[in-house]
């Protein structure tokens, strides 16, 4: 129960970070894509200043030996750059830039945004659906 | 540049590194939200439910802030132009495309990057670019900064 309460508030935090960064926003992050045109770099900080923090963050959690809340400190083991990465990449660059909503600030906004959220997040459980269900590319755990 | 917020950036930015290092050294998991979801649907039932507890707290954020003061409170808008048919082919390329991936912003740009891994930074400058092109095609940004330099 207490990793389920530690990951709410963890969550939590998250939205609240999504929120205050205005990456809720559709219209701000396409600004940030827009480098052609009236560019905003606003979230060119918002990576910045997450990744500071979870760079040095992680490594002061990594000095204790597992998670405070018991288990292991389970990290991706892939390390090949194919196909599969990049085209998936590719797709999400694409719809991320049609749209201007990526997974987090999706969820984060469905109780904001309205129906247009709700359309566009039922469709991107329904892609994650269809990558299930797809043999070639279920297969293997992402 | 006209609407610059790098204040709100950079505490925003901070929380939801604050927020991956939580999950990390509490229950000493990864931040990606493509991941998170993805399991939460089909994973084993064991899997499930610290998932369940994260993404419903992102869900319930925006509902806290209301309970922040109306002066004090940051912009709750979620401005979308995109047609109905863009959304949904825009929210299905996100989710198959950040399964078939392994990862969006969160999981490769912020917890694949501070990790140092390769995947995370190809991922990135691909999924970066990719959406740069694709904005710039859709607005026509590049056609008319050509045309307005040339006038």
């Amino acid at each position: 129960m207490m990793r389920n309460l530690a990951a709410g508030l963890a969550g939590l935090i998250f939205g609240l970070g999504l929120v205050i960064a205005q990456m809720t926003n559709p219209a701000k992050v396409l600004a940030f894509l827009d480098i052609f045109g009236a560019w905003d770099p606003s979230l060119a900080l918002v990576m910045g200043s997450a990744l500071a923090i979870t760079a040095i963050g992680y490594r002061l959690a990594w000095r204790r030996a597992g998670p405070v809340l018991g288990g292991e400190f389970a990290l991706p083991s892939a390390s090949q750059i194919d196909v599969r990465l990049a085209a998936g990449a590719v797709m999400f660059g694409a719809g991320w830039g049609l749209v201007g909503l990526c997974p987090g600030p999706a969820l984060t906004a469905l109780t904001i945004g309205g129906p247009p959220v709700w359309i566009f997040g039922a469709a991107m459980l329904a892609g994650m659906v269809a990558f299930r269900f797809l043999p070639a590319a279920g297969a293997k755990p992402a | 540049m006209e609407n610059f917020t790098p204040v709100s950036a950079l505490a925003g930015g901070a929380l939801i590194g604050l927020s991956a290092v939580l999950l990390m050294a509490l229950n000493g998991r990864i931040a990606g939200i493509s991941g998170l979801l993805g399991t939460a649907l089909f994973g084993a039932p064991g899997d499930r439910a610290w998932r369940l507890f994260f993404l419903g707290g992102m869900v319930l954020a925006p509902l806290v802030m209301l309970l922040v003061p109306g002066e004090a409170r940051p912009s709750l808008a979620v401005d979308i132009t995109s047609s109905w048919p863009l959304l949904i082919i825009g929210g299905l390329l996100v989710g198959f495309g950040t399964r078939l991936g392994s990862g969006c912003t969160s999981g490769h740009g912020v917890c694949g990057l501070s990790r140092l891994s390769a995947r995370s930074l190809i991922a990135v400058l691909v999924f970066m670019a990719v959406g740069m092109v694709t904005v710039t095609v859709m607005r026509g940004s590049l056609a008319s900064l050509i045309a307005g330099g040339a006038s």
